[in-house]
């Protein structure tokens, strides 16, 4: 444990990308309070490649929407690159979901009727590129993952790893501080996982801070840290042998 | 977001759900075009009674001395029969106001009735016979294509000679020159002196159909006893001094008459402005009544609008969420369907219009009625294309901007 006491009132030292302080989220379910989350201190620094796991109802779900900017956390702080966001506004949020932030969903996620190229230029329609300017990122970004010959096709014209890639691709054309994988892996066969996985570790190796939900043991022992949540509270956080 | 984004995005989900979008945009088509339609007729019989009916009914800045008004709608049957109790207007009533009338006027005498005039063994029937004085050509505008109108002298002297209408002349001589031969009106024979040109037609009646004669001549037992006149027609230089003459006619009239100070005039002097005040009224109902169809058809256009737009949100929850997890702000995905519901009802105001006008040229080409297309209402057309989608997408719209992008994300 290389954590330092963070206290209310302090900022995080500069190489921290996260840092959430007793992090607590309330859900209001009629008569009865869900607490999800029941205070999550992490720190995750520039270049880690961070595994996040637990059974379901542990709350990963609530913290990876806290962390991804989705969702406003009942309680505690949310630090992400030195800015204080757990509490903005939702338009304010919105602005650092599409710089900060690089979401990879387990269902992939494209726009059915786009082909990939526009669907990896989705993010920077948002930050207010010009259209030329997207299309030479959106081109960059899928040449990264290895479908500079795919860009013209559509969703329902690539297998299910190129659909995961396309999404890597649009999580990266912003270059976020985080690339927030859910589940990345739960929708490819194995063989295909793994080479989606061998692309995570690719990026984490040219410098991309990477966290990952995941509940597959295999799959979390690609990353070099594990956090275990437990009814809502962190209960292990592990660095291990890459 | 920047706007030419939504508008591609907007257009690009249109073309991508053809059938969807054209029943959407059917509501906005419809109002459009009727609008423009049923505008184009009204602008373009209004523009015929002001330029062209007033003038060749009645001629510019023209009136006429009459037992009763040449143009009766909707006249109860005590009044006409009040009217056919009046006395008749006399050679001697227009000679009175000729000589009385201190305004600088030219006049002619008319007297009209249907009668058969015959070529050889050709006829024409149902013609307009007018047996009037020289000054009659002047003051109705009627150009003489061939040939020549009668003068004073002839007139006076009651000449059987005759000018034909371009129908009449075109009926009795096909393209033969009409000029120098003899047609039969009432078994008399006149000789033909002139063609007039061509009139055409007002909503739908023809205009050449008609014969001219001198007032004296034979023919004036045809159409009137004798020393009787339908009308007696003064045309003044300018409005202003048509009005004085009015005036003037009109005390010559009463004192002729003999009719005291609180009589009414048992004569008219009818000008242009009764017709144009019927059709001003006529006019006012259908401008009246068109803002309601074309208000009902927008209605349920938007209404429809809103239906497929509501539809397209819960059906794209998904992927607004996703859209919001990439960064869209709220007024990005409020603008994106804005954009989409706008570009329903423009497509639809555009193929409204397009189809308006075509309408206007099918009524002037297979029915009598004028039309002429407004450019007002073609504005008023984009404008209310585009209001309908604005009013239509606000609400799907601002429910789109408003979804939490976890619940929406997680939507199947």
């Amino acid at each position: 444990m290389s954590q330092q006491e963070f206290r209310t009132g302090d900022t995080p030292l500069p190489d921290v990308v996260i840092l959430t302080h007793k992090l607590t989220r309330d859900y209001d379910m009629g008569s009865e309070t869900v607490r999800a989350l029941r205070g999550v201190s992490i720190q995750i620094r520039k270049n880690e490649y961070v595994a996040v796991m637990g059974p379901s109802g542990s709350g990963k779900s609530t913290l990876m929407n806290l962390v991804g900017c989705l969702d406003t956390p009942t309680s505690g702080e949310y630090w992400l690159n030195a800015q204080k966001v757990s509490d903005l506004a939702d338009d304010d949020l919105a602005r650092i979901r599409n710089k900060e932030i690089g979401f990879v969903f387990q269902t992939f996620n494209l726009l059915p009727r786009a082909d990939a190229l526009h669907n990896v230029e989705l993010p920077l329609i948002y930050a207010g590129l010009n259209a030329k300017e997207r299309r030479a990122r959106a081109a960059q970004a899928l040449e990264r993952v290895g479908l500079g010959d795919r860009m013209d096709h559509r969703p329902n014209e690539l297998s299910g790893g190129q659909r995961q890639r396309v999404a890597i691709a649009r999580a990266l054309v912003n270059d976020p501080s985080i690339l927030l994988a859910d589940e990345p892996t739960g929708n490819l066969d194995s063989t295909t996982g793994l080479e989606i996985m061998g692309l995570f570790r690719e990026l984490h190796n040219s410098g991309q801070t990477v966290v990952m939900v995941t509940h597959e043991q295999d799959i979390a022992a690609q990353a070099a840290r594990v956090i275990t949540l437990r009814d809502g509270l962190v209960a292990t956080d592990q660095r291990q042998a890459a | 977001m920047q706007f030419f984004d939504a508008v591609r995005l907007a257009l690009q989900t249109l073309r991508a759900q053809k059938l969807k979008s054209g029943f959407s945009l059917l509501g906005v088509f419809i109002g459009v075009a009727s609008l423009i339609g049923a505008w184009s007729i009204v602008n373009g019989v209004n523009r015929y009674m002001t330029e062209k009916f007033a003038q060749t009914i009645f001629g510019v800045n023209t009136f006429q001395l009459r037992r009763q008004p040449v143009f009766t709608p909707n006249v109860p049957d005590s009044v006409w029969r009040a009217w056919r109790r009046r006395p008749r207007i006399r050679f001697s009533d227009a000679d009175a106001i000729s000589e009385g009338l201190t305004v600088p006027a030219i006049t002619a005498w008319q007297s009209s009735d249907q009668v058969t005039v015959a070529f050889g063994n050709k006829e024409a029937r149902d013609i307009e016979l007018t047996a009037a004085s020289e000054r009659y050509f002047d003051i109705k505008n009627l150009k003489i294509a061939v040939g020549r109108p009668f003068t004073g002298e002839e007139n006076r002297s009651g000449a059987p000679i005759a000018v034909l209408g371009d129908a009449v002349a075109k009926r009795l001589f096909v393209d033969r020159s009409p000029i120098g031969r003899n047609v039969r009106i009432g078994g008399v024979p006149y000789r033909v002196i002139g063609v007039v040109e061509k009139q055409g037609s007002v909503l739908g009646f023809p205009l050449d159909r008609f014969v001219v004669v001198p007032a004296l001549s034979p023919a004036q037992n045809l159409v009137n006893p004798p020393g009787i006149l339908d009308a007696f027609l003064v045309k003044a230089r300018s409005d202003a001094e048509m009005r004085e003459a009015i005036s003037q006619a009109e005390g010559i009239m009463r004192s002729r008459r003999h009719l005291r100070p609180k009589q009414d005039n048992n004569f008219v002097l009818d000008t242009s402005e009764g017709v144009q005040q019927f059709w001003a009224g006529i006019s006012r109902i259908l401008v009246v009544l068109l803002p309601g169809v074309v208000l009902v058809s927008l209605v349920i256009g938007g209404i429809v609008i809103m239906n497929i737009m509501l539809m397209a949100v819960a059906e794209r929850t998904r992927e607004i969420g996703l859209r919001k997890s990439l960064g869209a702000r709220r007024r990005d995905v409020l603008s994106q369907f804005l954009a989409e519901s706008t570009a329903i009802a423009s497509v639809g105001a555009a193929f409204g219009i397009v189809a308006g006008i075509l309408l206007t040229l099918a009524i002037n080409a297979f029915t009598p009625l004028p039309a002429n297309v407004s450019p007002a209402s073609v504005v008023l057309g984009v404008v209310m294309g585009a209001g309908v989608g604005v009013a239509a997408g606000v609400y799907p719209a601002s429910r789109a901007a408003r979804l939490d992008p976890i619940t929406a994300l997680r939507q199947e």
